[in-house]
C-alpha cells in the first residue's frame, strides 16, 4: 500500500499575512488532525521518540488524536513538555521528531509538529486547566535568573515539587526569545502570557526589571537561597566587524526584532519605540534569526533580500521558516559575503559584497565558503541587518566572579546543569551557546530535577 | 524590599529641567556612581536610560532634560505618580580611588550626573577641581551640592556668569598652569569630545559618559556599539564610561541622530494632543 501524503496544515495567503503580524500558520482543524494521526504506524518501537529531545511518548499522544481523545493526547504532551504549544510551533521538526520518523523512508513522516500544537491548542481554546498539583512545601527557596524557556521550565518543575521559587528577568516582560526574538507572526505571545500565568498559579514569584548581578549580588543570592539556576541565554550578538559597522541603517537581528516584537515598534508613533522603515533590506544570514528579521523587514514594507555565504543547503534555519519566508517574497542571494558597508553622511546606502564558491568540509561538517576574487559587487540597501549568530553573554557572568567558564565564555555545566560551584546550577543557551527551545526547557527540567536530589 | 517606584519628590530646576527622587530601594541600595537606570513610564513607552544622581533612604533620584516625546512626558509626571518600570543599577560604575589631583567637568544636565562621582572622588580624599558650564547662568542647577569642592569654575555660553566661552575653553586655561592626574566630563557629546581633544594634547586620562542610543542596557542588542580605538564596545554594559581620547566621536555623533526624523515625528504628534508644553 502506498504511503499518503502528509496533510498540509492551514496556512494565510502569502501575500495577504505579508502584510501583517498575525499568525502564519494556523494549523490542523479537527479533521485534519485526525487524518493525520490516522497516518501514523503506532510503531512498536517508535523511532521518532528518539528523535525529541526530551523523550515525548509520541505513537502515545497521537494515537488519542486518531481516536479523538484531544484532551488525552494533550495530558501526555504536558506529561513531557510544559511548552507544547510552543515546541509543535518552533521545533526544528526536520532534524528531531519529524527527522526520526519511519516514514521518512517513504518521505513523508508524520507532522508531528503540527499535531503537538494543535492538540495544546485545542486544550487552550476548550479552556482544559491544567492540573496543579503541587507537593508538601520543601521550606526551601530556589532563584531562577532568566525567564526563557530554561528558566520557565525550571521554575515550574521546582514548585511543583513544592519549593519556593523566585524568578528574576531583567526585562519588563517574561519570556526570553519567546517575546523579544520570535515575532508574533510565529509564535503569538499569548501563548507565552498564558504559560506565564500558569507559573504564577503554581506560586512561582516572578520578578521582573531586576538585573541579576546589578540590582541583587551574586553573593547576596548565594546566602539567601538554598539553589540557584542561572539561565541567562547567550543574548550578545556578533557583528562581521567589517568596514562601516556602525553606519546608521545597520542593526543586529536582535536590535531589530527586540524593537518590533518587545517594543511594538511597528506601530510607531503609537508606541514610542521608533524603527527604520525602509524600501530595501538586506538581511545577512541564514538562521532563523535571519528568517524572522527578514519576514518582520517585509513586513513594514520592504523589499528584503537575505544574503548568505553558503548554499540553501548548509542554511541552518528551519526549513519551513526558508520556505514561508520565499512564499511571502523575500529574496535569496546565496554563496554571497558582504565586505564593507558603504555609507553617505553617516547613512547606509549600499553594501560591497563578493561571490563565493563552495570548499572542502570545514570543522562544522559543512563545505567551507571561500571568496572568488575580483568578484567584487554592490547591492543598494538603506538597512542591513546582521544576524550572524551571538556569543556568550558576559552582563551577568562578568559579575558572578567564581563560576568556571568554558573556552568559548559559556558556563561550564554537566549534564544535570552543575556548574563549578555546588549551589549553582546552570542550562540552556548560557550553557550550549545558541541552540533551541526545547533543548533549552529540557536543560531546565534536568536541572530542576538534579536540584531537588541537591537538596534531599 | 520596598521597589514602589513612586516619585516622592519633583522639583523643576529650570526650564525643561527637572529633578525626581524615586522610591525604590534596590536601585538605591546598589547603585555605585556613574550608573544608570532605565525607566519605562506607560504600557507603549519606550525604554529610556537615564543617569543616577544621587540616592537617599531607599530612594534614588534622576535630573531630566525634556529633549524629545518621551522626556517632555516624563517632565509632566508628578509627587505621588508611579513610573510603571524602573530597571537598574546598570553599567559599571566609575573607578574612583585617591588619584591625587583631579578635575571634573559637567556640561548641562551632566552638571547633576557629575555629583555622584565628585563625591566619591573626595571620599576618597582626592583634590577635586570642578568646571561647571551652561548655557547661561539659569542652569547651574544643584549648585549647593558642589561646596565640598577644592576649587569651582563657572563657564557660561553668553557670560552671564563666570567665564564666556566653552567648557573645554576653561578646561585649557587651567592644564596650563596645574597637572592633573586624572578627569572627567559629562555632558554633551559636542562638550566631551572637545574636552577629549584638550585632554590628548596635555596626555590627561579623561573618562566621558556616552549616552548612546539603547533598548535593552543588557549587551543584548548591540544597538548602542560605538568604537574605541578600533574595537567595538556596547556602552551599556561595557560603559557607559570610557577613555575620551580613544572614542571614535565622529560615529558616535551620528549614531545619535539615527532616528531625527522619528523624533521630530512623535513630539509633533504628542503636542498636537497635549497643546503646548506649559509645564516645562
Ligand atoms: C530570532 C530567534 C529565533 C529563534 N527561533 C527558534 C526556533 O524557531 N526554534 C527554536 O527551537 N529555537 C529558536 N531560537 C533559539 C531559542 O529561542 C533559544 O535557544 C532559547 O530561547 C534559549 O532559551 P534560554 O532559556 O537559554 O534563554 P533566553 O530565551 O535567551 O532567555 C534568557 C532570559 O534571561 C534574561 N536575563 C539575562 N541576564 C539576566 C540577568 N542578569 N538578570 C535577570 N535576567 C537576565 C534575559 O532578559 C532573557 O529574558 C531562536 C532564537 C532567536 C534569537
Ligand atoms: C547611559 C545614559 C544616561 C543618560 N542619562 C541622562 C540623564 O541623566 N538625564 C537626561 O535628561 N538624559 C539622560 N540620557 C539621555 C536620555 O536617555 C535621552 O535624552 C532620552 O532617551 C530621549 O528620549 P526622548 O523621547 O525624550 O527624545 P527623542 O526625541 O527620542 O531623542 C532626542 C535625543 O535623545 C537621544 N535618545 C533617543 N532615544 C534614546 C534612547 N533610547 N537611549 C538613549 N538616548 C536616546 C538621541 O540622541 C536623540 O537624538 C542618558 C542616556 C544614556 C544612554
Ligand atoms: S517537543 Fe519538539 S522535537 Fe519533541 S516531539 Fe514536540 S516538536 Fe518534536
Ligand atoms: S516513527 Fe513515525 S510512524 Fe512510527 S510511531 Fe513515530 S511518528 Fe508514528
Ligand atoms: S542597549 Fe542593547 S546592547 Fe546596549
Amino acid at each position: 500500500m502506498a504511503v499518503k501524503d502528509r496533510i498540509p496544515p492551514i496556512e494565510r495567503d502569502p501575500q495577504k499575512r505579508a502584510k501583517d503580524f498575525f499568525e502564519v500558520s494556523l494549523g490542523y482543524d479537527e479533521e485534519r488532525a485526525v487524518l493525520e494521526a490516522q497516518r501514523c504506524l503506532q510503531c512498536s518501537i517508535p523511532t521518532c521518540v528518539k528523535g525529541c529531545p526530551v523523550g515525548i511518548d509520541i505513537p502515545g499522544f497521537i494515537k488519542q488524536i486518531a481516536q479523538k481523545n484531544f484532551e488525552e493526547a494533550y495530558k501526555i504532551l504536558k506529561d513531557y513538555n510544559s511548552l507544547p504549544a510552543v515546541c509543535g510551533r518552533v521545533c526544528p521538526q526536520e532534524i528531531q521528531c519529524e527527522g526520526a520518523c519511519i516514514l521518512n523512508k517513504a518521505g513523508k513522516p508524520i507532522s508531528i509538529g503540527n499535531l503537538e500544537r494543535f492538540a495544546a491548542d485545542w486544550a487552550s481554546k476548550n479552556n482544559v486547566e491544567d492540573e496543579i498539583q503541587i507537593d508538601k512545601n520543601q521550606n526551601k527557596k530556589i532563584a531562577v535568573i532568566g525567564s526563557g524557556p530554561s528558566g520557565l521550565t525550571t521554575s515550574a518543575e521546582l514548585a511543583k515539587k513544592g519549593y519556593t521559587v523566585d524568578l528574576f528577568e531583567v526585562f519588563h516582560t517574561p519570556g526570553g526569545v519567546l517575546v523579544y526574538g520570535i515575532p508574533e507572526f510565529r509564535l503569538p505571545k499569548d501563548i507565552v502570557k498564558k504559560e506565564v500565568s500558569f507559573l504564577e498559579k503554581l506560586g512561582v514569584n516572578i520578578i521582573l526589571n531586576i538585573p541579576v548581578g546589578f540590582a541583587i549580588h551574586p553573593q547576596e543570592i548565594l546566602e539567601n537561597y538554598d539553589a540557584v539556576f542561572i539561565g541567562v541565554g547567550a543574548g550578545t550578538p556578533k557583528f562581521m566587524n567589517i568596514d562601516g559597522t556602525e553606519l546608521n541603517g545597520v542593526y543586529s537581528a536582535n536590535e531589530f526584532l527586540t524593537r518590533i516584537n518587545l517594543m511594538k515598534a511597528y506601530k510607531f508613533p503609537q508606541t514610542d519605540t521608533p524603527i527604520k522603515f525602509a524600501k530595501k533590506v538586506v538581511v545577512i544570514g541564514g538562521g532563523n534569526t535571519a528568517m524572522d528579521a527578514a519576514r518582520s523587514a517585509l513586513r513594514l514594507g520592504a523589499e528584503v533580500t537575505i544574503v548568505y555565504r553558503r548554499s540553501e543547503n548548509e542554511m541552518p534555519a528551519r526549513k519551513e521558516e526558508i520556505h514561508h519566508a520565499k512564499e511571502e517574497g523575500v529574496k535569496f542571494l546565496t554563496l554571497t559575503q558582504p565586505v564593507r558597508y558603504i555609507g553617505r553622511n553617516g547613512k547606509l546606502i549600499a553594501i560591497e559584497c563578493v561571490k563565493m564558491k563552495l570548499g572542502e568540509p570545514d570543522e562544522s561538517g559543512r563545505r567551507k565558503p571561500i571568496p572568488i576574487e575580483g568578484s567584487n559587487f554592490i547591492i543598494e540597501t538603506e538597512l542591513a541587518i546582521e544576524a550572524i549568530g551571538t556569543q556568550s553573554n558576559k552582563f551577568l557572568l562578568s559579575q558572578f566572579k567564581g563560576l568556571e567558564l568554558n573556552k568559548w565564555g559559556y558556563i561550564k555545566a554537566d549534564e544535570f546543569g552543575r556548574t563549578s560551584i555546588p549551589k549553582v546550577f546552570a542550562g540552556g543557551d548560557i550553557v550550549t551557546g545558541a541552540a533551541t527551545v526545547i533543548l533549552a526547557m529540557g536543560a531546565g527540567k534536568k536541572a530542576a530535577y538534579a536540584i531537588d536530589q541537591f537538596l534531599k | 524590599m520596598k521597589t514602589s517606584n513612586l516619585i516622592v519628590e519633583k522639583k523643576k530646576l529650570a526650564y525643561g529641567i527637572h529633578m525626581f527622587w524615586i522610591e525604590n530601594e534596590l536601585v538605591a541600595n546598589n547603585a555605585k556612581a556613574g550608573q544608570f537606570v532605565i525607566f519605562r513610564i506607560h504600557e507603549n513607552g519606550e525604554r529610556i536610560p537615564l543617569t543616577i544622581a544621587g540616592v537617599k533612604d531607599g530612594t534614588f533620584r534622576v535630573i531630566v532634560k525634556a529633549v524629545g516625546k518621551s522626556t517632555y512626558e516624563l517632565c509632566r509626571f508628578e509627587k505621588g505618580d508611579k513610573i510603571i518600570d524602573i530597571v537598574g543599577p546598570l553599567g559599571q560604575p566609575s573607578e574612583i580611588k585617591n588619584y591625587g589631583n583631579v578635575l571634573v567637568i559637567g556640561g548641562g544636565v551632566g552638571i547633576a550626573t557629575i555629583i555622584p562621582i565628585v563625591k566619591e572622588l573626595k571620599n576618597h580624599r582626592n583634590r577635586v577641581d570642578v568646571i561647571l558650564a551652561a548655557r547661561n547662568k539659569d542652569y547651574f542647577v544643584l549648585e549647593e551640592e558642589f561646596k565640598e569642592v577644592d576649587n569651582l569654575y563657572f563657564v557660561t555660553n553668553d557670560g552671564s556668569r563666570g567665564m564666556k566661552g566653552y567648557a573645554h575653553e576653561m578646561m585649557e586655561k587651567l592644564l596650563k598652569k596645574k597637572k592633573y592626574d586624572i578627569s572627567w566630563a559629562i555632558g554633551p557629546s559636542l562638550m566631551m569630545k572637545a574636552c577629549s581633544e584638550v585632554a590628548k594634547k596635555y596626555d590627561l586620562k579623561i573618562w566621558v559618559s556616552l549616552n548612546a542610543i539603547m533598548v535593552d542596557g543588557t549587551g543584548m542588542c548591540g544597538g548602542c556599539r560605538v568604537r574605541i580605538s578600533d574595537e567595538l564596545k556596547y556602552t551599556c554594559v561595557d560603559g557607559p564610561e570610557f577613555d575620551g581620547r580613544l572614542v571614535d566621536w565622529e560615529s558616535f555623533n551620528t549614531r545619535l541622530i539615527q532616528y531625527k526624523e522619528e523624533e521630530k515625528l512623535a513630539l509633533e504628534k504628542y503636542l498636537e494632543k497635549v497643546g503646548e508644553p506649559t509645564w516645562l
